[in-house]
């Protein structure tokens, strides 16, 4: 008898267990969904905004849902080229803006481009070690992932990342 | 006392199952209803009735971003974020591809694929906006369960247009 209640016991605790690790899942992919999450941006391709080994940033997603990412802001888009990756670079235009940009590694004159609707033209800070809208061309909004808005590592350069 | 007890632990419950709903409906399963004829005769193949089609979406394909020809998807709308669309896909990456309404055969970029509507005649496809970065598509439809009379498993279709692999 009173191993069937120790059996009970400890299955209800199992239960109750298994029921707030779920519980707490369930909070942070709400967090790291739909408010923010840390990613681990590196490269060359944002010096000198961003370090060449790694900074540790952190992403709102909430701009991007309500329509609220404008010129000059950084951002985490999923790459057009490959959906598994994550790229870290800044809006340089809207829809219905023309850019002029020049592609160091091909050519020395600049082409222009109109961005269509629905679209926006990504760009790193380092125009020569930077692989974004002049290859690929503009990307659709829908890909925007985030905006990054604070550094959090390395700890001497911990602050707001603004436009 | 009494209900601000009660009214404490009925949010507590409010929110838990809301966080769940959310987590498993973005990460496993969810149901979303289609609108419009673009898919028909797959999904809403009367254009006059009331009642639209509900459809399952599962989302473990986005884990690996594997596709198959034939998949019918949901994808946000390359010219606007805030309208999710649905289609099948014709043709995947890096492929040959002769599109249907001019003929003309293109190249799938990497990580894009080529997707239409089942009714060529009323759709807004890849044939207006061009290949879709596979980074939009939100899911793959895999049953019908709503109405009870169309309940039933998606077919996969074969496709035609596509060429050999150079």
């Amino acid at each position: 008898m009173t191993f069937m209640n120790n059996i009970r016991s400890a299955t209800k605790e199992a239960l109750d267990r298994t029921a707030i690790i779920a519980k707490f899942l369930c909070c942070l992919h709400f967090t790291a969904n739909y408010l923010c999450s840390p990613t681990h941006a590196y490269g060359p391709s944002m010096l000198p905004t961003l370090n060449i080994a790694g900074d540790v940033v952190l992403v709102e997603h909430i701009s991007p849902r309500i329509g609220k990412i404008g010129h000059g802001d950084l951002v985490l888009v999923r790459s057009p080229l490959n959906p598994n990756r994550n790229l870290t670079k800044r809006v340089v235009a809207m829809e219905g803006d023309t850019v002029t940009f020049f592609d160091a590694s091909h050519s020395d004159s600049s082409r222009t481009a109109v961005v269509p609707k629905g679209h926006v033209w990504i760009q790193g800070d380092n125009i020569y070690a930077s692989r974004d809208s002049r290859h690929f061309g503009p990307v659709p909004y829908g890909l925007i992932k985030g905006k990054v808005f604070l550094r959090v590592w390395p700890p001497s350069s911990f602050g707001l990342l603004d436009n | 006392m009494g209900t601000i007890n009660s009214l404490w632990n009925f949010t507590k419950k409010f929110v838990t199952i809301g966080l769940i709903t959310v987590t498993v409906s973005d990460r496993y399963v969810t149901v979303v209803p289609v609108r419009g004829g673009s898919m028909s005769p797959t999904f809403n193949p009367k254009t006059d009735s009331f009642t639209d089609d509900y459809v399952l979406v599962e989302r473990f394909c986005l884990q690996k971003y594997k596709f198959s020809h034939g998949d019918v998807v949901i994808f946000r709308s390359p010219l606007n974020y805030k309208e999710t669309h649905i289609k099948r896909i014709l043709a995947l990456p890096n492929e040959w591809f002769v599109t249907r309404h001019n003929n003309d055969v293109l190249k799938i970029p990497e990580g894009h694929c080529w997707v239409e509507g089942d009714n060529a005649a009323s759709s807004m496809d890849s044939k207006s906006y061009g290949s879709v970065p596979l980074g939009l598509v939100r899911g793959r439809v895999t049953h019908v369960v709503w109405p009870p009379h169309r309940i039933g498993a998606v077919k996969n279709t074969k496709t035609e247009g596509l060429l050999p692999s150079l």
